[in-house]
Protein backbone atom coordinates (compact mmCIF):
# COMPACT_ATOMS: atom_id res chain seq x y z
CA UNK A 1 0.00 0.00 0.00
CA UNK A 2 2.57 2.50 1.12
CA UNK A 3 4.97 1.90 -1.77
CA UNK A 4 2.20 2.41 -4.33
CA UNK A 5 1.13 5.61 -2.61
CA UNK A 6 4.69 6.85 -2.67
CA UNK A 7 4.96 5.97 -6.31
CA UNK A 8 1.82 7.87 -7.19
CA UNK A 9 3.04 10.92 -5.25
CA UNK A 10 6.33 10.72 -7.06
CA UNK A 11 4.61 10.54 -10.41
CA UNK A 12 2.55 13.59 -9.54
CA UNK A 13 5.67 15.50 -8.53
CA UNK A 14 7.36 14.43 -11.73
CA UNK A 15 4.41 15.60 -13.81
CA UNK A 16 4.50 18.91 -11.99
CA UNK A 17 8.21 19.35 -12.57
CA UNK A 18 8.04 18.33 -16.21
CA UNK A 19 5.11 20.68 -16.69
CA UNK A 20 6.94 23.53 -15.00
CA UNK A 21 10.20 23.34 -16.88
CA UNK A 22 8.96 24.63 -20.24
CA UNK A 23 6.97 27.42 -18.61
CA UNK A 24 9.99 28.45 -16.53
CA UNK A 25 12.16 28.42 -19.60
CA UNK A 26 9.58 30.50 -21.40
CA UNK A 27 9.57 32.96 -18.52
CA UNK A 28 13.31 33.50 -18.49
CA UNK A 29 13.53 33.80 -22.26
CA UNK A 30 10.70 36.28 -22.51
CA UNK A 31 12.20 38.29 -19.64
CA UNK A 32 15.82 38.35 -20.74
CA UNK A 33 15.92 37.55 -24.41
CA UNK A 34 15.09 41.11 -25.30
CA UNK A 35 18.46 42.17 -23.87
CA UNK A 36 20.92 39.32 -24.17
CA UNK A 37 20.67 35.54 -24.42
CA UNK A 38 21.67 33.29 -21.53
CA UNK A 39 25.34 32.29 -21.49
CA UNK A 40 27.31 29.58 -19.78
CA UNK A 41 30.67 30.45 -18.21
CA UNK A 42 33.30 27.85 -17.30
CA UNK A 43 35.57 29.39 -14.67
CA UNK A 44 38.35 28.32 -12.30
CA UNK A 45 37.12 27.48 -8.80
CA UNK A 46 39.07 30.37 -7.24
CA UNK A 47 36.98 32.84 -9.26
CA UNK A 48 33.64 31.80 -7.78
CA UNK A 49 32.87 34.69 -5.43
CA UNK A 50 34.25 37.37 -7.74
CA UNK A 51 32.52 36.11 -10.89
CA UNK A 52 29.17 35.63 -9.20
CA UNK A 53 29.28 39.25 -8.12
CA UNK A 54 30.39 40.49 -11.55
CA UNK A 55 27.59 38.52 -13.25
CA UNK A 56 25.00 40.65 -11.44
CA UNK A 57 25.94 43.47 -13.83
CA UNK A 58 25.59 41.33 -16.94
CA UNK A 59 22.29 41.85 -18.75
CA UNK A 60 21.28 38.30 -19.39
CA UNK A 61 21.37 35.11 -17.42
CA UNK A 62 24.81 33.70 -16.63
CA UNK A 63 25.12 30.05 -15.69
CA UNK A 64 28.42 29.11 -14.06
CA UNK A 65 30.44 25.95 -13.84
CA UNK A 66 33.27 26.41 -11.35
CA UNK A 67 35.90 23.69 -11.33
CA UNK A 68 39.64 23.08 -11.58
CA UNK A 69 40.99 24.65 -14.78
CA UNK A 70 42.23 21.32 -16.08
CA UNK A 71 38.79 19.73 -15.62
CA UNK A 72 37.11 22.62 -17.41
CA UNK A 73 39.34 22.29 -20.44
CA UNK A 74 38.90 18.53 -20.68
CA UNK A 75 35.15 19.09 -20.37
CA UNK A 76 35.20 21.43 -23.36
CA UNK A 77 37.35 18.99 -25.23
CA UNK A 78 34.78 16.28 -24.65
CA UNK A 79 31.95 18.40 -25.99
CA UNK A 80 30.64 20.27 -22.95
CA UNK A 81 28.87 23.46 -24.05
CA UNK A 82 30.12 26.79 -22.77
CA UNK A 83 30.33 30.34 -24.11
CA UNK A 84 33.20 31.65 -22.01
CA UNK A 85 36.26 30.01 -20.44
CA UNK A 86 38.33 31.55 -17.63
CA UNK A 87 41.25 29.55 -16.21
CA UNK A 88 43.58 30.01 -13.24
CA UNK A 89 46.77 29.75 -15.26
CA UNK A 90 48.01 30.25 -18.78
CA UNK A 91 49.15 26.67 -19.24
CA UNK A 92 45.63 25.27 -19.27
CA UNK A 93 44.31 28.14 -21.44
CA UNK A 94 47.13 27.48 -23.88
CA UNK A 95 46.02 23.86 -24.12
CA UNK A 96 42.49 25.01 -24.92
CA UNK A 97 43.81 27.45 -27.55
CA UNK A 98 45.96 24.78 -29.18
CA UNK A 99 42.90 22.58 -29.59
CA UNK A 100 41.03 25.56 -31.04
CA UNK A 101 38.42 25.46 -28.30
CA UNK A 102 38.71 29.20 -27.61
CA UNK A 103 39.41 32.43 -29.46
CA UNK A 104 42.55 34.40 -28.41
CA UNK A 105 42.34 35.09 -24.66
CA UNK A 106 43.09 38.18 -22.57
CA UNK A 107 44.60 38.22 -19.08
CA UNK A 108 42.15 39.82 -16.64
CA UNK A 109 43.66 39.13 -13.22
CA UNK A 110 46.75 37.95 -11.41
CA UNK A 111 47.24 36.17 -8.14
CA UNK A 112 50.44 36.18 -6.09
CA UNK A 113 51.72 34.19 -3.14
CA UNK A 114 51.68 35.60 0.37
CA UNK A 115 52.79 34.37 3.76
CA UNK A 116 49.96 33.95 6.25
CA UNK A 117 50.11 33.36 10.00
CA UNK A 118 47.38 32.59 12.51
CA UNK A 119 45.66 35.74 13.79
CA UNK A 120 48.01 37.72 16.00
CA UNK A 121 51.06 36.02 14.49
CA UNK A 122 51.91 33.96 17.62
CA UNK A 123 55.13 32.69 16.01
CA UNK A 124 56.30 36.27 15.31
CA UNK A 125 57.11 35.46 11.70
CA UNK A 126 58.34 38.43 9.66
CA UNK A 127 58.92 36.83 6.27
CA UNK A 128 60.85 34.07 4.51
CA UNK A 129 63.82 34.72 6.77
CA UNK A 130 65.44 33.61 10.02
CA UNK A 131 62.21 34.38 11.88
CA UNK A 132 61.04 31.01 10.54
CA UNK A 133 63.81 29.08 12.32
CA UNK A 134 62.24 26.53 14.65
CA UNK A 135 58.78 27.57 13.54
CA UNK A 136 56.25 25.40 11.74
CA UNK A 137 55.92 26.38 8.09
CA UNK A 138 53.43 24.65 5.80
CA UNK A 139 53.58 24.97 2.00
CA UNK A 140 52.13 23.30 -1.09
CA UNK A 141 53.97 20.25 -2.43
CA UNK A 142 55.96 20.58 -5.62
CA UNK A 143 54.02 19.18 -8.56
CA UNK A 144 50.80 21.02 -7.74
CA UNK A 145 50.49 24.58 -9.13
CA UNK A 146 50.80 26.49 -5.84
CA UNK A 147 53.77 24.33 -4.84
CA UNK A 148 55.52 24.99 -8.15
CA UNK A 149 55.04 28.71 -7.54
CA UNK A 150 56.40 28.40 -4.00
CA UNK A 151 59.47 26.54 -5.21
CA UNK A 152 60.10 29.17 -7.88
CA UNK A 153 59.73 31.94 -5.31
CA UNK A 154 62.17 30.29 -2.89
CA UNK A 155 64.65 29.83 -5.73
CA UNK A 156 64.32 33.48 -6.79
CA UNK A 157 64.94 34.62 -3.24
CA UNK A 158 67.79 32.17 -2.76
CA UNK A 159 66.26 30.73 0.41
CA UNK A 160 65.79 27.11 1.43
CA UNK A 161 62.41 26.51 3.01
CA UNK A 162 62.16 23.92 5.79
CA UNK A 163 58.45 23.13 5.95
CA UNK A 164 56.94 20.65 8.42
CA UNK A 165 54.36 19.70 5.83
CA UNK A 166 53.88 19.91 2.06
CA UNK A 167 50.16 19.82 1.32
CA UNK A 168 48.43 18.84 -1.90
CA UNK A 169 45.98 21.70 -1.88
CA UNK A 170 46.36 25.34 -1.05
CA UNK A 171 43.19 25.11 1.04
CA UNK A 172 44.87 22.45 3.20
CA UNK A 173 47.76 24.84 3.82
CA UNK A 174 45.28 27.53 4.81
CA UNK A 175 43.48 25.09 7.12
CA UNK A 176 46.69 24.24 8.99
CA UNK A 177 47.29 27.97 9.55
CA UNK A 178 43.76 29.00 10.54
CA UNK A 179 43.63 26.12 13.04
CA UNK A 180 46.85 27.40 14.60
CA UNK A 181 48.69 24.11 14.00
CA UNK A 182 51.24 25.87 11.82
CA UNK A 183 53.02 29.16 12.55
CA UNK A 184 53.00 30.20 8.91
CA UNK A 185 51.92 29.04 5.47
CA UNK A 186 52.37 30.15 1.86
CA UNK A 187 49.06 30.61 0.03
CA UNK A 188 47.60 32.77 -2.73
CA UNK A 189 46.57 36.31 -1.91
CA UNK A 190 42.96 35.41 -2.71
CA UNK A 191 43.00 32.54 -0.19
CA UNK A 192 44.38 34.88 2.44
CA UNK A 193 41.61 37.34 1.64
CA UNK A 194 38.93 34.66 1.90
CA UNK A 195 40.22 33.66 5.35
CA UNK A 196 39.49 37.22 6.50
CA UNK A 197 40.65 38.05 10.03
CA UNK A 198 41.46 34.42 10.82
CA UNK A 199 44.93 35.05 9.41
CA UNK A 200 47.51 37.82 9.34
CA UNK A 201 49.19 38.46 6.00
CA UNK A 202 52.93 38.98 5.73
CA UNK A 203 54.00 40.27 2.31
CA UNK A 204 56.89 38.41 0.73
CA UNK A 205 59.28 40.70 -1.10
CA UNK A 206 59.82 39.34 -4.59
CA UNK A 207 56.47 37.53 -4.60
CA UNK A 208 55.27 39.90 -7.33
CA UNK A 209 57.76 38.20 -9.68
CA UNK A 210 56.01 34.85 -9.32
CA UNK A 211 52.61 35.52 -10.74
CA UNK A 212 49.65 33.37 -11.68
CA UNK A 213 47.92 34.85 -14.71
CA UNK A 214 44.19 34.37 -15.20
CA UNK A 215 43.14 34.46 -18.88
CA UNK A 216 39.56 34.64 -20.19
CA UNK A 217 38.20 33.99 -23.69
CA UNK A 218 34.94 33.33 -25.53
CA UNK A 219 34.83 29.73 -26.69
CA UNK A 220 34.97 28.81 -30.35
CA UNK A 221 31.63 27.03 -29.95
CA UNK A 222 29.83 29.96 -28.30
CA UNK A 223 26.21 30.06 -29.42
CA UNK A 224 26.14 33.82 -29.39
CA UNK A 225 29.64 35.24 -29.70
CA UNK A 226 28.40 38.76 -29.00
CA UNK A 227 26.87 37.84 -25.65
CA UNK A 228 30.02 35.93 -24.70
CA UNK A 229 32.23 38.88 -25.64
CA UNK A 230 29.97 41.19 -23.65
CA UNK A 231 30.70 39.17 -20.52
CA UNK A 232 34.44 39.15 -21.23
CA UNK A 233 34.38 42.93 -21.66
CA UNK A 234 32.49 43.27 -18.38
CA UNK A 235 35.16 41.24 -16.55
CA UNK A 236 37.89 43.41 -18.07
CA UNK A 237 36.03 46.66 -17.29
CA UNK A 238 36.76 48.96 -14.34
CA UNK A 239 33.74 47.57 -12.57
CA UNK A 240 35.01 44.03 -13.06
CA UNK A 241 38.45 44.99 -11.83
CA UNK A 242 37.04 46.53 -8.69
CA UNK A 243 35.22 43.33 -7.81
CA UNK A 244 38.27 41.16 -8.55
CA UNK A 245 40.46 43.38 -6.39
CA UNK A 246 37.91 43.17 -3.62
CA UNK A 247 38.50 39.41 -3.54
CA UNK A 248 42.28 39.67 -3.44
CA UNK A 249 43.19 39.49 -7.14
CA UNK A 250 45.41 42.03 -8.76
CA UNK A 251 44.46 43.35 -12.17
CA UNK A 252 46.76 44.20 -15.06
CA UNK B 1 40.26 -28.40 -4.89
CA UNK B 2 37.25 -26.14 -4.53
CA UNK B 3 33.63 -26.94 -5.17
CA UNK B 4 30.22 -25.40 -4.67
CA UNK B 5 28.04 -27.07 -2.08
CA UNK B 6 24.58 -27.80 -3.54
CA UNK B 7 21.41 -26.24 -2.17
CA UNK B 8 21.31 -22.87 -3.94
CA UNK B 9 19.08 -21.79 -6.82
CA UNK B 10 21.41 -21.88 -9.81
CA UNK B 11 20.41 -18.43 -11.09
CA UNK B 12 22.02 -16.87 -8.00
CA UNK B 13 25.36 -17.56 -9.67
CA UNK B 14 24.66 -14.77 -12.16
CA UNK B 15 24.35 -11.83 -9.72
CA UNK B 16 27.15 -13.38 -7.66
CA UNK B 17 29.38 -13.36 -10.74
CA UNK B 18 28.39 -9.74 -11.44
CA UNK B 19 29.38 -8.86 -7.87
CA UNK B 20 32.79 -10.49 -8.32
CA UNK B 21 33.35 -8.69 -11.62
CA UNK B 22 32.28 -5.38 -10.10
CA UNK B 23 35.00 -5.77 -7.47
CA UNK B 24 37.62 -7.38 -9.68
CA UNK B 25 37.56 -5.29 -12.86
CA UNK B 26 39.07 -2.16 -11.22
CA UNK B 27 41.92 -4.38 -9.97
CA UNK B 28 42.31 -5.73 -13.49
CA UNK B 29 42.49 -2.16 -14.77
CA UNK B 30 45.32 -1.49 -12.32
CA UNK B 31 47.19 -4.51 -13.66
CA UNK B 32 46.59 -3.56 -17.30
CA UNK B 33 47.61 0.08 -16.85
CA UNK B 34 50.65 -0.81 -14.74
CA UNK B 35 53.96 0.41 -16.25
CA UNK B 36 55.54 -2.99 -15.59
CA UNK B 37 58.92 -2.27 -17.16
CA UNK B 38 59.45 0.85 -15.07
CA UNK B 39 58.28 -0.54 -11.75
CA UNK B 40 61.75 -1.29 -10.31
CA UNK B 41 62.93 2.22 -11.12
CA UNK B 42 59.74 3.84 -9.83
CA UNK B 43 59.67 1.92 -6.56
CA UNK B 44 63.40 2.47 -6.10
CA UNK B 45 62.89 6.23 -5.87
CA UNK B 46 63.54 7.81 -2.48
CA UNK B 47 59.96 9.08 -2.25
CA UNK B 48 58.51 5.60 -2.80
CA UNK B 49 60.89 3.86 -0.42
CA UNK B 50 60.32 6.46 2.30
CA UNK B 51 56.56 6.14 1.95
CA UNK B 52 56.61 2.33 2.07
CA UNK B 53 58.97 2.19 5.03
CA UNK B 54 57.00 4.84 6.94
CA UNK B 55 53.74 2.99 6.31
CA UNK B 56 55.15 -0.31 7.54
CA UNK B 57 56.59 1.27 10.68
CA UNK B 58 53.52 3.28 11.63
CA UNK B 59 51.10 0.45 10.87
CA UNK B 60 53.09 -1.96 13.05
CA UNK B 61 53.07 0.52 15.92
CA UNK B 62 49.38 1.29 15.56
CA UNK B 63 48.60 -2.42 15.43
CA UNK B 64 50.51 -3.01 18.68
CA UNK B 65 48.68 -0.10 20.28
CA UNK B 66 45.35 -1.46 19.07
CA UNK B 67 46.10 -4.82 20.68
CA UNK B 68 47.47 -3.36 23.91
CA UNK B 69 44.44 -1.13 24.45
CA UNK B 70 41.80 -2.97 22.45
CA UNK B 71 42.20 -6.40 24.06
CA UNK B 72 41.35 -5.17 27.59
CA UNK B 73 38.47 -3.16 26.12
CA UNK B 74 37.11 -6.20 24.28
CA UNK B 75 37.38 -8.34 27.43
CA UNK B 76 35.49 -5.79 29.52
CA UNK B 77 32.90 -5.16 26.80
CA UNK B 78 32.15 -8.85 26.40
CA UNK B 79 31.15 -9.05 30.07
CA UNK B 80 29.37 -5.71 30.32
CA UNK B 81 25.58 -5.54 30.14
CA UNK B 82 22.94 -2.80 30.31
CA UNK B 83 23.13 0.86 29.43
CA UNK B 84 26.85 1.12 30.02
CA UNK B 85 27.51 -1.65 27.54
CA UNK B 86 25.50 0.16 24.87
CA UNK B 87 27.22 3.46 25.58
CA UNK B 88 30.78 2.11 25.67
CA UNK B 89 30.24 -0.08 22.63
CA UNK B 90 28.78 2.77 20.59
CA UNK B 91 31.62 5.08 21.58
CA UNK B 92 34.30 2.57 20.74
CA UNK B 93 32.78 1.57 17.41
CA UNK B 94 32.05 5.09 16.22
CA UNK B 95 35.40 5.72 14.47
CA UNK B 96 34.57 2.80 12.15
CA UNK B 97 31.75 4.74 10.52
CA UNK B 98 33.15 8.26 10.84
CA UNK B 99 34.39 9.81 7.62
CA UNK B 100 38.21 9.80 7.99
CA UNK B 101 38.33 13.57 7.56
CA UNK B 102 36.03 13.93 10.55
CA UNK B 103 38.26 11.59 12.55
CA UNK B 104 41.25 13.76 11.69
CA UNK B 105 39.34 16.89 12.59
CA UNK B 106 38.37 15.44 15.97
CA UNK B 107 41.98 14.57 16.69
CA UNK B 108 43.03 18.07 15.64
CA UNK B 109 40.62 19.78 18.05
CA UNK B 110 41.69 17.38 20.79
CA UNK B 111 45.45 17.03 20.42
CA UNK B 112 46.23 19.96 18.12
CA UNK B 113 48.10 22.96 19.48
CA UNK B 114 44.84 24.69 20.33
CA UNK B 115 42.99 21.48 21.09
CA UNK B 116 41.23 20.38 24.26
CA UNK B 117 44.31 18.53 25.55
CA UNK B 118 46.82 19.89 23.07
CA UNK B 119 46.93 23.38 24.58
CA UNK B 120 48.25 21.98 27.86
CA UNK B 121 50.57 19.54 26.08
CA UNK B 122 51.96 22.39 24.00
CA UNK B 123 52.54 24.31 27.21
CA UNK B 124 54.70 21.42 28.39
CA UNK B 125 56.56 21.48 25.10
CA UNK B 126 54.85 18.44 23.58
CA UNK B 127 53.45 19.10 20.10
CA UNK B 128 52.03 16.17 18.21
CA UNK B 129 50.96 17.76 14.92
CA UNK B 130 53.26 17.13 11.91
CA UNK B 131 55.08 14.24 13.67
CA UNK B 132 55.17 10.51 12.98
CA UNK B 133 53.44 10.06 16.35
CA UNK B 134 50.46 11.92 14.91
CA UNK B 135 50.28 9.37 12.08
CA UNK B 136 50.31 6.47 14.55
CA UNK B 137 47.61 8.13 16.67
CA UNK B 138 45.41 8.76 13.64
CA UNK B 139 45.84 5.16 12.46
CA UNK B 140 45.12 3.71 15.89
CA UNK B 141 42.02 5.88 16.28
CA UNK B 142 40.46 4.53 13.09
CA UNK B 143 41.73 0.93 13.26
CA UNK B 144 41.36 -0.11 16.91
CA UNK B 145 37.56 -0.49 16.61
CA UNK B 146 38.10 -3.19 13.95
CA UNK B 147 40.26 -5.14 16.39
CA UNK B 148 37.77 -4.71 19.25
CA UNK B 149 34.82 -5.86 17.13
CA UNK B 150 36.65 -8.99 15.97
CA UNK B 151 37.82 -10.01 19.44
CA UNK B 152 34.64 -9.11 21.30
CA UNK B 153 32.60 -11.14 18.82
CA UNK B 154 34.76 -14.19 19.51
CA UNK B 155 34.61 -13.64 23.27
CA UNK B 156 30.82 -13.51 23.25
CA UNK B 157 30.51 -16.85 21.49
CA UNK B 158 32.87 -18.45 24.01
CA UNK B 159 31.28 -21.34 25.89
CA UNK B 160 30.99 -20.18 29.54
CA UNK B 161 31.27 -23.81 30.64
CA UNK B 162 35.07 -23.77 30.19
CA UNK B 163 35.45 -20.85 32.53
CA UNK B 164 33.00 -22.34 35.00
CA UNK B 165 35.01 -25.53 35.13
CA UNK B 166 38.24 -23.60 35.53
CA UNK B 167 36.67 -21.63 38.38
CA UNK B 168 35.51 -24.76 40.19
CA UNK B 169 39.06 -26.04 39.89
CA UNK B 170 40.13 -22.97 41.83
CA UNK B 171 41.68 -20.93 39.04
CA UNK B 172 42.02 -17.21 39.78
CA UNK B 173 40.61 -14.74 37.19
CA UNK B 174 44.14 -14.05 35.95
CA UNK B 175 44.96 -17.72 35.49
CA UNK B 176 41.58 -18.26 33.83
CA UNK B 177 42.24 -15.41 31.41
CA UNK B 178 45.71 -16.63 30.59
CA UNK B 179 45.08 -20.36 30.38
CA UNK B 180 41.50 -20.55 29.11
CA UNK B 181 40.05 -17.37 27.62
CA UNK B 182 42.97 -15.95 25.67
CA UNK B 183 44.10 -19.20 24.04
CA UNK B 184 40.54 -19.80 22.81
CA UNK B 185 40.21 -16.37 21.22
CA UNK B 186 43.77 -16.31 19.88
CA UNK B 187 42.62 -16.78 16.25
CA UNK B 188 40.29 -13.79 16.59
CA UNK B 189 43.11 -11.72 18.13
CA UNK B 190 45.32 -12.59 15.18
CA UNK B 191 42.75 -11.80 12.52
CA UNK B 192 41.66 -8.65 14.37
CA UNK B 193 45.25 -7.45 14.56
CA UNK B 194 45.87 -7.99 10.85
CA UNK B 195 42.59 -6.28 10.06
CA UNK B 196 43.69 -3.29 12.15
CA UNK B 197 47.05 -3.28 10.34
CA UNK B 198 45.34 -3.35 6.95
CA UNK B 199 42.97 -0.56 7.94
CA UNK B 200 45.93 1.56 9.12
CA UNK B 201 47.71 0.90 5.85
CA UNK B 202 44.85 2.53 3.96
CA UNK B 203 44.41 5.41 6.41
CA UNK B 204 44.38 8.68 4.52
CA UNK B 205 41.94 11.35 5.63
CA UNK B 206 42.75 11.48 9.32
CA UNK B 207 46.48 11.49 8.60
CA UNK B 208 46.20 14.28 6.04
CA UNK B 209 44.04 16.42 8.32
CA UNK B 210 45.89 15.80 11.57
CA UNK B 211 49.48 14.92 10.71
CA UNK B 212 50.19 16.74 7.44
CA UNK B 213 52.24 15.41 4.56
CA UNK B 214 56.04 15.35 4.67
CA UNK B 215 58.29 12.80 3.01
CA UNK B 216 59.77 10.39 5.54
CA UNK B 217 57.86 11.82 8.51
CA UNK B 218 54.14 11.82 7.79
CA UNK B 219 53.70 11.03 4.09
CA UNK B 220 52.51 7.41 4.16
CA UNK B 221 51.74 5.34 1.07
CA UNK B 222 48.18 6.61 0.51
CA UNK B 223 49.32 10.23 0.84
CA UNK B 224 52.20 9.64 -1.56
CA UNK B 225 49.81 8.05 -4.06
CA UNK B 226 47.44 11.00 -3.76
CA UNK B 227 50.28 13.44 -4.37
CA UNK B 228 51.86 11.54 -7.27
CA UNK B 229 48.49 11.17 -8.98
CA UNK B 230 48.96 14.75 -10.14
CA UNK B 231 52.65 14.82 -10.97
CA UNK B 232 53.69 11.21 -11.69
CA UNK B 233 50.66 8.96 -12.36
CA UNK B 234 52.93 5.98 -13.16
CA UNK B 235 54.44 6.07 -9.69
CA UNK B 236 50.95 6.37 -8.24
CA UNK B 237 49.93 3.22 -10.13
CA UNK B 238 52.98 1.27 -9.01
CA UNK B 239 52.50 2.28 -5.37
CA UNK B 240 48.81 1.37 -5.56
CA UNK B 241 49.79 -2.09 -6.71
CA UNK B 242 52.18 -2.51 -3.77
CA UNK B 243 49.49 -1.34 -1.36
CA UNK B 244 46.93 -3.77 -2.75
CA UNK B 245 49.32 -6.73 -2.71
CA UNK B 246 50.25 -5.94 0.89
CA UNK B 247 46.60 -5.70 1.93
CA UNK B 248 45.76 -8.98 0.15
CA UNK B 249 48.63 -10.79 1.86
CA UNK B 250 47.46 -9.44 5.22
CA UNK B 251 43.97 -10.75 4.63
CA UNK B 252 45.11 -14.23 3.68
CA UNK B 253 47.83 -14.48 6.32
CA UNK B 254 45.71 -15.28 9.41
CA UNK B 255 43.84 -18.04 7.59
CA UNK B 256 47.12 -19.61 6.43
CA UNK B 257 48.73 -19.41 9.88
CA UNK B 258 45.68 -20.86 11.59
CA UNK B 259 45.31 -23.69 9.12
CA UNK B 260 48.89 -24.72 9.75
CA UNK B 261 48.24 -24.65 13.50
CA UNK B 262 45.12 -26.77 13.11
Amino acid sequence: MIPTMRASVMIRVLVLVVGLVPSLAACSSSGKDAKSPAITVFAAASLKSAFEEIAKDHDGTVTFNFDGSQNLVSGLENGARADVLATADQITMKKAAEKQLVVPPSVFATNTLVLVTPRGNPGKVTGLDSSLDGKKLVICAEGVPCGNGTARLAQNLGVTLKPVSEEQKVTDVLGKVTSGEADAGIVYATDAKSAGDKVDVVKISGADKVVNWYPIAPTASAKDRQAAEKFVVLVLSDKGRQVLEKYGFETP
Amino acid sequence: MSELRPGLPRWLLVPAAVAVLFLAVPLLALVVRQPWAEIPGLLGSAAARDALWLSLRTCTLSMLLSVALGLPLALVLSRLTGHWAVLVRTLSMLPMVLPPVVAGFLLLITLGRRGLLGTQLSHWGVEIGFTTAAVVIAQTFVSMPFFVVAVEGALRTLDPAYEAVAATLGASPWVMLRRVTLPTVAPAVLSGATMAFARSLGEFGATLTFAGSMQGTTRTMPLEIYLQRESDPDLALALSLVLIVLAAVLMVLPALLLRRRA
